[in-house]
């Protein structure tokens, strides 16, 4: 799974316990980015999700206990860093992120030289499949993150996200382990890097179900809430802003 | 008062018992068991020496000395629990990090396997 190119892309699949919709989403990203390998990192899935995505051509980094979706992601980070990768997008593997939407992304990523791209279902859509308390939950947050970093992001819970090299050293080394998403985007901004939305669908869930249940939203509130704000109080890790970025 | 002040006695010299049992037994670490044995040695103090306790009272602005031991009871646990607290986010870091450098080398291996037999 060596890099190949100036302009190696990386596919990264965070998966648990989606047998039912690992397969085909590693199919279609394989038809949307033929050159680019798809790494699954299954979180010590309970069925067949090794297999499924391996059966579907994926290569497959497998974590000997459960870590959540913030550890996950972060080991395939951290392996695609090592390989020399410059270009990661992460794609769901339950299904909902639109594979055909990952040339766009990476398009974005390579033309504007921005660290973070970010595949938002609200840049020209109203955010279909989307639950109402989620879609409440992406307004506040919205509304948090305005003036923290300094431009609007329309939809921060979005885990359709691609990261050039970059952001890839900084993610190996230090990132959010649960509900990452809202966090990563902070951690960023400490560091001066920008970041871009490109527009892209949410299709409904092929299986499984959201971690953030009803009555986990208030935790999840709270808790995103309090990772933003202590990454903002992480003095050391602020740096210079560069003369001429925006 | 006395009364209270036996209760909290014989509770620290159980504590106490129970930190050095475990201890004996290799269920608690040396320096995991050092903020609750000296937990243990204070209360007991404090609960022995009551002129000690009535100062520290005074010192406070607690009119019913009792009321001054629990509530060190109360720091004493606070800042024990924190203290562990902090050690649990370090070790649960810790073990994420292991676990994905082992998962990392676990790919390698495979991929040095895969390529040594030509799949």
């Amino acid at each position: 799974m060596a890099p190949r190119g100036p302009d190696s892309l990386l596919v990264l699949v965070p998966a648990f316990n989606e047998e039912g919709a690992v397969g085909d989403v590693v199919r279609n990203v394989q038809l949307a980015v033929p050159n680019a390998p798809v790494l699954v990192v299954d979180d010590c899935s309970l069925d067949a999700t090794v297999t499924v995505a391996r059966g579907a051509g994926a290569e497959v980094l497998t974590l000997p206990h459960h870590l959540g979706l913030g550890g996950c992601v972060q080991a395939g980070y951290k392996l695609a860093f090592e390989l020399g990768y410059q270009y990661v997008i992460r794609v769901d593997g339950d299904g909902q992120h639109d594979a055909g939407d990952v040339p766009r992304i990476f398009e974005k990523l390579r033309s504007t030289g921005c660290e973070m791209v970010i595949g938002s279902r609200y840049l020209n859509g109203d955010g279909e499949h989307t639950s109402l308390i989620r879609a409440a939950g992406i307004r506040f947050f919205r509304a948090v993150l305005r003036p923290i970093l300094g431009k609007p992001v329309h939809d921060p819970t979005s885990g359709f996200v691609g990261v050039n090299r970059s952001a890839l050293e900084v993610f190996s080394r230090s990132f959010p382990l649960e509900y990452p998403e809202i966090e990563a985007l902070v951690v960023l901004q400490r560091r001066r890097f920008r970041f871009e939305e490109v527009p892209c669908r949410i299709l409904p869930r092929r299986s499984g179900r959201s971690s953030i249940t009803p009555m986990k939203s208030i935790y999840y509130i709270v808790h995103v809430l309090l990772g933003v704000f202590v990454n903002l109080l992480k003095y050391e890790r602020r740096i210079p802003k560069e003369p001429g970025r925006s | 008062m006395d009364r209270l002040l036996n209760v909290v006695t014989g509770l620290s010299v159980l504590l106490g018992l129970l930190v050095l049992v475990s201890l004996r037994r290799a269920r608690i670490r040396v320096e995991y068991s050092v903020s609750w044995l000296a937990g243990a040695v204070a209360l007991l103090v404090l609960s022995r020496e009551q002129g000690l306790l009535r100062s520290i009272a005074d010192l406070i602005g607690v009119t019913y000395p009792p009321f001054a031991l629990l509530l060190i009871m109360g720091c004493v646990f606070l800042i024990i629990f924190y203290r562990f607290s902090v050690i649990i986010s370090q070790l649960k870091d810790d073990n994420i990090a292991l676990a994905q450098r082992v998962a990392i080398l676990e790919y390698h291996m495979q991929s040095l396997k895969d390529h040594a037999t030509g799949r």
